[in-house]
């Protein structure tokens, strides 16, 4: 197979399969050849073979935390090295069953914590665009892959930002869905409240086309939703009557290259019709701090389940069954993943609940609260996505609290359950940057197409494919 | 400030092994980091009710009908140690 397809988006090539001009198995066996080639780390598992199945759409790569049947399923931790579940997600399932086959497994940060894919236990992920920069994280691997053009799409997971930030960071299309759009069955848990699956892609129909068959209820997830209106492909090119509320632009931590592509952006919504006004999100700025009380508090409670006992490696301790425990998590799990579960115990811990952890969940009803009230005024809450493009491996690998802060306009949404999306729109010294479009619960299909249309103004068209 | 007192106890409760190093490092970074949590206390949050999640659900339940699960041969596989009926630990009381 040419080159050819690697300048198509995944909707284009699907095109191309339904008109019979090219088999699905011709797509598998070339992006099974270009993902076999990736160079950046953007991979811990690829596809030996072209499945005899080879579906009926361009294949996957699907972030090392989802479970597939048979196949490594590690979330990026040596606590779980080897594990081949014996069951598939459920949205990999809803993938499966519309004709998407599994490429290959993608490279994140262990469980998911992580602004930098830094924190992988199988070794970093390199930036396409600098590969001496970071890919963002902690869905590192599938936005590296996609960007470099190993990968026709992927998904992965955000609990803090893990599907946005990274796309912004590499210069394409991710999104977070309303918290419940898509079954978390089969995704290894992180942090079960705000845990959410979503698509990286190369534009924002594709995003659609993936949404849309991942969404759905699912009896083995009680708190899935599925999207009640389905998602449509978007076809808006106008933002008539629309009003977008931006913020965030007073941050200290913003750099003026990105600050200076998200305020072009802006000038694309009034030419495309739409209006733009400063909106406040008065506890948003906190959304840091309750984040980092909530998200380790869950992550303490599920990665309780690694003991050594029923998958994974186990380290024998000094023969008795406490110190088995002790010695295989000691082992098993990376710094980031120890210092979260520690965060975590110490807030759920006898005397620190209510000041803590109970805290924390009445700063996420005031962030819910803003972002209602703004609703009331606009349309979309607007911001960057990240106030840095990509930083340098290794950065802020000293200073975690610096790294939390990586996350500071994406851990607003899924305190509040909300969707929003990540496009890029524009480059900042040579690197993309990322322009975030929120809305209310369940408004997937008109964040889409407001992407969509300022996705054809923009035409950012930057994928730097080696 | 957490003190390496707390860091030990906390450490027991999450069952997790550290070194004295680790012990050190993490309790310098657990303070710096549960200072910047305690920023939250500048708001007033004074009658605002807590969110533990976000979906509108209460009480999903379903018909309670058995349904084929995991084989226990399957669901045994991937543990390190294992005899035909369960998983092999040693004994809970055994120091």
């Amino acid at each position: 197979m040419s080159d050819e397809l690697l300048g198509l988006t995944a909707a284009e090539q699907a095109a191309r399969i339904d008109a019979g001009e090219l088999s699905a198995a011709e797509a598998f066996e070339y992006w099974r050849g270009r993902a076999a080639a990736d160079e950046l780390g953007a991979y811990l598992w690829v596809a030996d073979d072209t499945p005899e199945d080879a579906g009926t759409l361009p294949p996957i790569a699907v972030k090392d935390l989802f479970c597939v049947r048979g196949v490594p399923s590690m979330a990026g931790s040596r606590i779980l090295e080897g594990y081949r579940p014996p069951y598939t997600a459920t949205g990999v399932r809803n993938l499966e069953d519309a004709g998407v086959r599994v490429l290959g497994k993608t490279n994140q940060d262990e469980f998911a914590m992580g602004s930098s894919n830094e924190n992988s236990g199988f070794g970093p992920v390199q930036n396409p665009w600098d590969r001496t920069r970071v890919p963002g994280g902690s869905s590192g691997g599938s936005a590296a892959a996609v960007a470099a053009g190993t990968a026709p799409w992927a998904i992965g997971t955000d609990t803090g930002g893990s599907i946005r930030q990274p796309a912004s960071l590499c210069g394409i299309v991710g999104m977070k869905p309303t918290y419940g759009a898509v079954s978390r069955y089969g995704m290894i848990a992180f942090a079960s409240s705000l845990d959410q699956c979503g698509p990286l892609t190369r534009d924002v129909t594709d995003a659609a086309i993936l949404l849309g068959h991942l969404q759905g209820r699912d009896p083995c997830d009680s708190t899935s939703l599925g999207i009640p209106d389905g998602v449509p492909l978007p076809t808006a090119e106008r933002l008539d009557g629309l009003r977008f509320g931006i913020w965030g632009m007073e941050e200290p931590g913003l750099e003026p290259g990105v600050a200076e592509q998200v305020n072009a952006t802006l000038a694309r919504i009034e030419e495309l019709g739409g209006s733009v006004e400063p909106i406040e999100l008065p506890t948003a700025g906190h959304g840091i701090a309750a984040y980092y009380v909530i998200a380790p508090a869950e992550a303490s409670a599920n990665l309780a389940r690694y003991d050594g006992v029923r998958y994974g490696p186990r380290a024998a301790g000094n023969g008795d069954l406490t110190s088995l425990y002790e010695q295989t998590r000691h082992d098993g799990f990376g710094e980031e993943v120890r210092r979260r579960i520690m965060i975590g115990t110490y807030a759920l811990s006898s005397g620190y609940y209510e000041a803590y952890y109970g805290t924390a969940q009445k700063v996420r009803t005031r962030i819910a609260q803003d972002f209602a009230a703004a609703f009331g005024e606009v349309d979309f809450v607007v911001s960057p996505t990240s106030a840095t493009v990509a930083f340098k491996l290794g950065e802020r690998t000293a200073d975690p609290l610096a790294m939390y802060l990586s996350d500071y306009y994406t851990v607003p949404m899924p305190l509040a359950g909300i969707p929003a999306i990540s496009i890029p729109c524009g480059l900042s010294e040579g690197l993309p940057v990322g322009f975030q479009i929120a809305g209310p619960a369940f408004s997937e299909a008109r964040i889409l197409d407001a992407a969509h249309a300022l996705e054809k103004s923009i035409a950012f068209g930057g994928v730097p494919v080696t | 400030m957490i003190d390496r007192d707390q860091v030990l106890h906390v450490a027991k409760l999450a069952r997790l092994r550290l070194t004295d190093d680790e012990v050190d490092r993490m309790a310098g970074e657990l303070s710096k980091i549960l200072e910047h949590v305690e920023t939250m206390n500048q708001l007033d949050l004074e009658g605002v009710e807590p969110t533990s999640h976000v979906v509108d659900l209460t009480n999903v339940l379903r018909e309670d009908v058995p349904r084929p699960s995991l084989d226990r041969e399957v669901a045994l596989e991937q543990a390190p140690d294992a005899t035909d009926t369960g998983f092999r630990v040693p004994s809970p009381g055994a120091s």
